[in-house]
């Protein structure tokens, strides 16, 4: 076989192989749209193609769901991600700043400690901590939900300080010369000058917490106008169980991955490229 | 510590205010969790009345509790399926994307898709894909002439469970091993064919010892995220009463904590997984001491 045909074989094997993956990486996708598209009667029909097309799915979310509950998940779900992103990121880039930037004693091993607790799985702190907010009076609301976003984070520290040690230092000889302070240094030249970091950092932040399902399970009381969007689908999800529309959950999954893709599809390249920053080794 | 702003003066009061939520995080976030998790672990407590002095006891029901041998056997059965089919299978799919071909962008964006949507969402219409009589799945089967599987019935439930997991995990490993892999240089490969090296020498000589870094991060995360799996496996296996078919060792810590309310036992488990994070990163820095190359 001559070598330009040898190429174009594995060629046409790499689009066959890669083309399989991503057929299967869609086709929930593509189920979940159809299914939310279809009547009621067709919900386990085998094609794709919805016949005939509707929908009404959409419109019964808003009525299907108890207590007319769809808007009020959608809003906490919002609310409780805006706050969770805000935190994350002042709360991460001001220590980002420090550990990257100022000198001090004990500098060194405040990082390392700090990201030593990347290791602790999060279920660790599920129990003091719900001992805390119980004390504090907050179990029901969305306080222990919001809080924790604002005591900084490891994952969002590292993120950011990578990005910061990548930004010349002469500016910051250049501004102390002028008698630049401390904060104005992190607030008028590091953050304005890290938008693709701080971008990467609120998609992650934001994606955590809109999909979070554990700790609105267990913060959040079981009414349906103050949980989230994960448990309200979850809920109702069991309430079909017995027989049901699976197609209205099929349009509330649907809506409730949109703002996800949105997101994605905008900041495609800050989020790929805030993965691939936290998995240099530095 | 080679370079570094001095803070001057007052600015000392500005360093440590800027660092306070995150010393508010070690201590009731992360670290001080962790060891009033310890402490927790040696009492009884139901969360109403007072805590009791319990000793090592909890520790010796965990070793006499079959729900959660089960749970913690789970837990390392899952792991074990769902690291190496997460790291070998997105490790593929980068070295297909890294070929010179065309389409890389829109390949990229189809394998990231089920990374950024939640797992809720996602697991939701798994179920339906996964039904035993109306399922798409055992109708595309049953069209080869196989099946029907029930692929959420005990038997089946955790290989089901881990495909999906794996699913939405390719993404991720993906993007992680394309920063890897195009950070080798050409040349290598290019001085390697001049050499007459196939393209399957090629890989195993210079693409899989020079993505040993990649591999290494990506099994840890993998991994840490394999002992913490929750959200797929409850929403695909959780049965009526509030039990699963798949019960892991999160599960068990969330029904101890917030149904049962036993807090001493819940805490003795949550410490063991942190004992099997540790154990396991250890080994893992063994294992890059040995094996990683870095450049």
């Amino acid at each position: 076989m001559k070598k330009s045909q040898y190429k174009a074989l594995v060629d046409i094997l790499t689009y066959v192989a890669l083309g399989l993956g991503a057929l299967t990486m869609l086709l929930p996708f593509l189920w979940m749209i159809s299914v939310s598209l279809r009547e009621p009667a067709q919900q386990y029909a085998r094609d794709l193609i919805p016949n005939p097309f509707t929908l009404q799915n959409y419109v019964d979310l808003f009525e299907d769901l108890p207590n007319q509950a769809f808007p009020y998940l959608v809003f906490n779900s919002f609310k409780i991600s805006l706050l969770a992103v805000i935190g994350q990121i002042l709360t991460c880039a001001m220590a980002a700043f420090v550990f990257a930037i100022v000198k001090f004693r004990g500098r060194d091993f405040l990082f390392a400690l700090l990201l030593a607790t990347l290791m602790i799985p999060p279920q660790v702190s599920l129990i003091p901590n719900f001992i805390i907010f119980k004390y504090l009076h907050v179990i029901g609301t969305q306080w222990p939900l919001i809080l924790p976003a604002f005591w900084g984070g490891a994952f969002g520290t590292f993120l950011l300080r990578q990005y910061f040690l990548t930004i010349p230092r002469d500016l910051v000889d250049a501004a102390r010369m002028d008698g630049a302070s401390l904060f104005d240094v992190f607030w008028r030249i590091y953050l304005p000058l890290s938008k693709p970091a701080v971008a990467a950092l609120a998609i992650f932040a934001f994606k955590d917490s809109w999909n979070d399902l554990l700790h609105p399970l267990v913060y959040l009381p079981t009414d349906l106008h103050q949980t989230t969007l994960t448990v309200g689908l979850a809920f109702f999800q069991q309430q079909l169980q017995l027989g049901g529309k699976f197609t209205v959950l099929m349009a509330g999954a649907f809506l409730s991955i949109v703002p996800l893709l949105i997101i994605f599809f905008v900041a495609q390249r800050q989020f790929i490229e805030g993965i691939a920053l936290s998995g240099v080794k530095r | 510590m080679e370079y570094g702003l001095k803070p001057l003066g007052r600015e000392r009061l500005w360093l440590w205010s800027m660092l306070t939520p995150t010393i508010l995080g070690l201590v009731f976030g992360t670290i001080g969790s962790l060891l009033a998790t310890l402490v927790l672990s040696f009492f009884d407590w139901d969360l109403i009345g007072s805590p009791v002095w319990a000793g090592v006891s909890n520790y010796v029901a965990l070793a006499q509790n079959h729900a959660y041998i089960e749970a913690f056997v789970n837990t390392l059965t899952f792991s074990a399926l769902y690291v190496p089919g997460v790291v070998i299978s997105s490790l593929l799919v980068a070295v297909l994307l890294n070929r010179k071909i065309h389409g890389v962008g829109i390949f990229r964006t189809v394998y990231f898709l089920p990374t950024v949507t939640s797992a809720v969402a996602t697991a939701l219409v798994w179920n339906m894909i996964y039904g035993r009589d109306t399922g798409i799945l055992n109708f595309m089967l049953q069209s080869v002439g196989l099946g029907p599987l029930c692929w959420l019935c005990t038997d089946h439930a955790m290989t089901s469970v881990v495909i999906v997991n794996i699913w939405g995990a390719i993404g991720e490993g993906m993007i992680i091993f394309l920063a890897g892999l195009t950070a080798i240089p050409r040349d290598y490969y290019e001085a390697a064919a001049l050499d007459g090296a196939n393209d399957v020498q090629q890989f195993l000589r210079i693409t899989l010892p020079l993505v040993t870094p990649s591999i290494f991060f990506q099994t840890i995360i993998s991994a840490i995220n394999a002992f913490q799996a929750y959200d797929y496996i409850y929403m695909l296996t959780r049965r009526s009463g509030g039990d699963s078919s798949v019960p892991v060792a999160v599960f068990s810590i969330y029904r101890n904590a917030f149904h049962f309310f036993r807090m001493g036992d819940a805490s003795a488990q949550a410490i063991q997984l942190a004992l099997l994070v540790g154990v396991f990163m250890a080994i893992m820095f063994w294992w890059e001491r040995h094996y990683v190359v870095y450049e």
